[in-house]
């Protein structure tokens, strides 16, 4: 068998075929449900991001890809081909976890060439395989060595090695990077992310780091107490978040209770402000508007869409600082406001200073209002 | 889009776990579940097999004698518990929270009674209070043989037992706890009744039952230095193989499951609070020296450490004299056994060779047990009940497991009849009394054991039972080799679950010492005893050096 997972893919990747096509899939532990009827297409060659808070359902989902936990109800299929009930050895997947799950006391080399050991190849091919692996993950004379004399990083990176060795068609990563520290987790971003386009091979990653998702994916599955709520790129999920959860899982996003007067006009209290759009909503309703932090903009002089606000708290956050606006009034206003440094090192606010806030048309979006009244 | 279905994969692997965890379930069905249904059969029927209902139990309350045992029983265990559980408290206390020298040494000394059959203090005080003790005047002309000899040896045999618990509970200190006492100026006195005493509540509670349950099914003792003083232990043997009244039997055994089984869920209670006792945040207690508190705590270990001591070396010093008490002089003439016993030498043969295979076969079948239930997937509802019947025989007493087997393999119905008397028979019967704490030193092991390993491996198409050899399994080598020597020793030790088992041709040491005894054969009774020790302690040793030298070599993979 040749070893195409290695090589450069050079053709084109496939455009977005049904590489793993999930249909009505649902998981339940007793009575609470992990999973409720998750539909999900992916094409080959994709890498694809599940985010979602812990018990989302994430990692239930990519276990039941991977056969480890059966699904309750519903369809997997994998080239074309039904694995609903296969058990995880006759899928073709690869998979690796946050505790990196090496085999202890065996070397480096022994734990990369597991599988192949396995497919009663000869020697000689395995350790050419394991050699060249290793030198893929950027561990070529690590062979000899145990997996406790490896830091996180390297240990990670024989993880992979291994879960790539059988050239699988699906590599499955289950937080991958959660337990390295930052340092290495943002190098080893770029790597896998690199590997991947490399081999082109299709993968699926869990995490609940959005940074990360955002950075490494094509496409990002959100997940929300075992449902999906919204797929789309990185782009897509940030600039146009389908649902209020998803705006304020992926980056921050404050929101403001108001009402629908037109199209393209909401009332806040005695303010109106325009937005772009109101999709589906009916004059009268009661919405969320959400904006997010770097959206705002501190200006001079009222106009549209500016609110008069007063400067509530400041909080240093490196690059920039964000701060805390609040309206007067009765029923005051809330949001967030992130000032680059540059803005703050010109204009010097303090805590108590009145401001006015100018919130574009084009960053507000409107969701159904959150107390449902 | 044509959907084709994938080719129907059998699931070789699930296919195998379900079939071995079928054969383990079976096993263990024979081994604990039948016997123990044996013997609570045993109890409602009369002799010819029928249905009596709770006849026998009538009949056991209407006779004084037996009712008398039951008394003597629970009043003697009762005493027992309370003497050794405040020494066995304040000794643990000296080992975990004081600075006094010698901690590791006094541990170690304290462990001695569990490398012997529990008889040995019962020959030892023969020996020193008994019709020819040297120390006899000092019991006022009471006599050593009946409960007062009953209630010293048993506390001698069971303050190991007493004392693991306690150390454990004393250690899961909050240091912390201390701290805020001493920084709100607290009595020291007060600090112990309000943060000592209820923090080892729990252990204290888990080690009186414990030493309750131990004294009132242990058989070895009672027999050897009991007299006339019946307790249920020796009632059971006597029914049994003095009278053949398989019955009555039963239900002394059933009387005897009962503070067994109580213990058991004390046990189970006090272990679920124990933990959630101890925050993942707390601090580990540090002892300060103080030197008054150091130096009357070692003279109390000394003390007893001493007695331990004494107890075992009376017995082996003992073995060695020529006639007790009249010519002192040293010889071996004791340990050749063929003089006192048909069996000779043959008897601690067949012991070790018992020991040998117990160990072998147990540990296979705990270990590859506790990794079927623990790491593999399929059948749930199977694997917990194989944990189930793995967790059960910590609830029997090795003397009703014993009296189940007679009844079990002697059954007219039984194929597995051929046993009787061999080392098969024996060798499942101590498998099995022993089972659950090897089983749990065995899943212990495995929970550490990251769980990801079988999924990692069926991700690269590699069985399960690769992974078991190529990983599991060297992995917990030391943790095997615990409880090789775990069942080994306890193997060896054994009397009450065995003495109803054996056959002419496999007499076991620790039996030969009971008949020995009952022969008047006191000194070679000591000498077997002395084997016996020394065996227990050689492994012991063997597997603590082995454990430094040749696993290391094997687990270069440990170092960093």
């Amino acid at each position: 068998m040749p070893n195409h997972a290695v090589m450069p893919s050079a053709a084109p990747r496939a455009p977005a075929g049904s590489f793993l096509s999930i249909r009505g899939l649902s998981k339940s532990f007793g009575p609470f449900q992990a999973l409720k009827s998750i539909d999900l297409e992916i094409g080959e060659g994709e890498f694809v991001c599940f985010l979602g808070s812990s018990g989302c359902g994430k990692t239930t989902l990519l276990r039941a890809i991977a056969g480890l936990d059966r699904q309750t109800s519903g369809t997997i299929m994998l080239r074309g081909l039904d694995v609903s009930n296969a058990p995880p050895s006759a899928r073709d997947f690869g998979i690796v976890f946050q505790s990196y799950a090496l085999f202890p006391n065996l070397t480096v080399a022994a734990n990369v060439g597991y599988g192949l050991v396995n497919q009663r190849k000869p020697r000689v091919a395995i350790d050419a395989r394991v050699k060249e692996l290793l030198a893929l993950v950027g561990l070529p004379d690590q062979a000899m060595k145990y997996p406790a004399q490896l830091s996180g990083g390297q240990q990670q990176r024989v993880a992979l090695a291994r879960a790539l060795a059988t050239s699988p068609g699906l590599l499955l990563l289950d937080e991958p990077l959660s337990a390295l520290d930052a340092r290495v987790r943002l190098r080893l971003r770029e790597e896998i992310r690199a590997l991947q386009r490399r081999l082109g091979v299709t993968t699926i990653m869990v995490t609940h780091d959005q940074e990360e998702a955002l950075s490494m994916a094509e496409r990002i599955v959100v997940m929300n107490h075992g449902v999906i709520e919204q797929v789309g790129t990185p782009e897509e999920v940030y600039a146009r978040p389908k649902t209020a959860f998803v705006a304020d899982f992926v980056g921050r996003m404050t929101f403001l209770p108001g009402v629908i007067e037109s199209e393209t006009l909401v009332r806040l209290g005695d303010q109106r402000l325009r937005v772009a759009e109101t999709p589906g909503f009916a004059t009268g309703e009661l919405v969320a508007l959400g904006l997010r932090p770097e959206a705002v903009r501190l200006v001079d002089g009222a106009g549209e869409n500016r609110l008069a606000m007063r400067i509530t708290a400041l909080e240093y956050l490196g690059s920039f600082v964000r701060a805390t606006l609040s309206s007067d009034g009765a029923a005051p206003l809330t949001l967030l406001a992130d000032l680059p440094f540059n803005v703050m090192q010109d204009r010097a606010y303090i805590p108590g200073q009145a401001v006015m806030a100018e919130l574009p048309a084009g960053a507000l979006r409107v969701f159904p209002s959150r107390t449902g009244a | 889009m044509s959907v084709e279905a994938a080719p129907r994969h059998r699931d070789r692997e699930a296919l195998v776990a379900t079939a071995l965890l079928l054969g383990l379930a079976l096993v263990l069905v024979l081994l604990i579940a039948v016997p123990l249904w044996s013997l609570l059969s045993k109890s409602v029927q009369n002799s010819n097999g029928q249905f009596v209902g709770l006849a026998n139990f009538s009949r056991y309350i209407a006779t004084p004698s037996l009712v008398a045992s039951l008394w003597n029983s629970i009043w003697v265990s009762s005493l027992v518990a309370l003497i050794v559980v405040p020494l066995a408290f304040l000794y643990a206390y000296a080992l975990t929270r004081s600075r006094m020298p010698g901690r590791g040494l006094f541990m170690a000394v304290a462990m001695t009674p569990l490398f012997a059959p529990s008889l040995l203090s019962a020959i030892s005080l023969i020996y020193i209070f008994g019709n020819q003790g040297f120390l006899k005047s000092w019991l006022f002309g009471a006599s050593i043989y009946g409960p007062v000899g009953i209630v010293i040896a048993e506390a001698v045999y069971c303050f190991p037992h007493a004392l693991l618990i306690l150390v454990t509970a004393l250690r899961l200190a909050d240091g912390r706890l201390y701290e805020v006492a001493e920084a709100l100026g607290t009595a020291k006195s007060r600090v112990f009744f309000t943060v000592t005493l209820p923090g080892a509540r729990y252990g204290l509670v888990s080690a009186v039952f414990v030493v309750f349950t131990l004294v009132i099914t242990d058989f070895g003792i009672p027999k050897v230095i009991g007299g006339q003083f019946n307790v249920l232990a020796t009632d059971a043997y006597k029914q049994i193989v003095g009278q053949q009244n398989f019955e009555m039997g039963a239900v002394v055994g059933l009387i005897l499951l009962m503070p067994a089984i109580l213990a058991f869920a004390v046990d189970r209670q006090v272990q679920k609070r124990q933990v959630a006792l101890l925050s993942a945040r707390a601090v580990p207690y540090e002892p300060k020296a103080n030197a008054k508190r150091d130096l009357a705590l070692l003279a109390f270990c000394l003390v007893i450490g001493g007695v331990l001591i004494g107890m075992l070396g009376m017995a082996i010093w003992a073995s060695f004299i020529r006639y007790w008490p009249y010519n002192l002089s040293l010889t071996l003439n004791n340990y050749d056994f063929a003089n006192f016993d048909p069996q000779g030498w043959g008897a601690y043969l067949t012991s070790l060779q018992m020991a040998a295979l117990t160990a072998i076969f147990g540990t296979a079948l705990v270990f590859m047990g506790a990794y079927l239930v623990e790491k593999t997937r399929p059948q749930p509802l199977l694997r917990g009940f194989v944990h189930f019947l793995a967790m059960l025989p910590m609830a029997v007493p090795g003397l009703v497991l014993g009296l189940g087997y007679v009844f079990f393999v002697n059954a007219k119905w039984n194929p597995l009849g051929i046993f009787y008397g061999t080392l098969v028979v024996l060798v499942a019967n101590t498998v099995a009394h022993f089972y659950t704490v090897a089983h749990i030193t065995a899943v212990t092991q495995l929970k550490q054991i990251d769980s990801e390993f079988e999924s990692v491996s069926a991700s690269l198409k590699v069985p399960f039972w690769v992974t078991f050899r190529r990983v599991t399994l060297p992995i917990s080598l030391p943790a095997v080799t615990d409880i090789a020597v775990y069942l080994f020793v306890n193997a060896l030790t054994t009397v009450s679950a065995v003495i109803f088992l054996y056959g002419p041709s496999t007499k076991l040491a620790s039996i030969a010492i009971v008949h020995m005894d009952e022969m008047g054969a006191v000194a070679a009774a000591a000498a077997m005893a002395t084997c016996i020790v020394f065996t227990a302690m050689a492994v012991k040793l063997l597997h603590l050096a082995l454990d430094r030298l040749v696993f290391a070599r094997f687990q270069a993979w440990r170092k960093r």
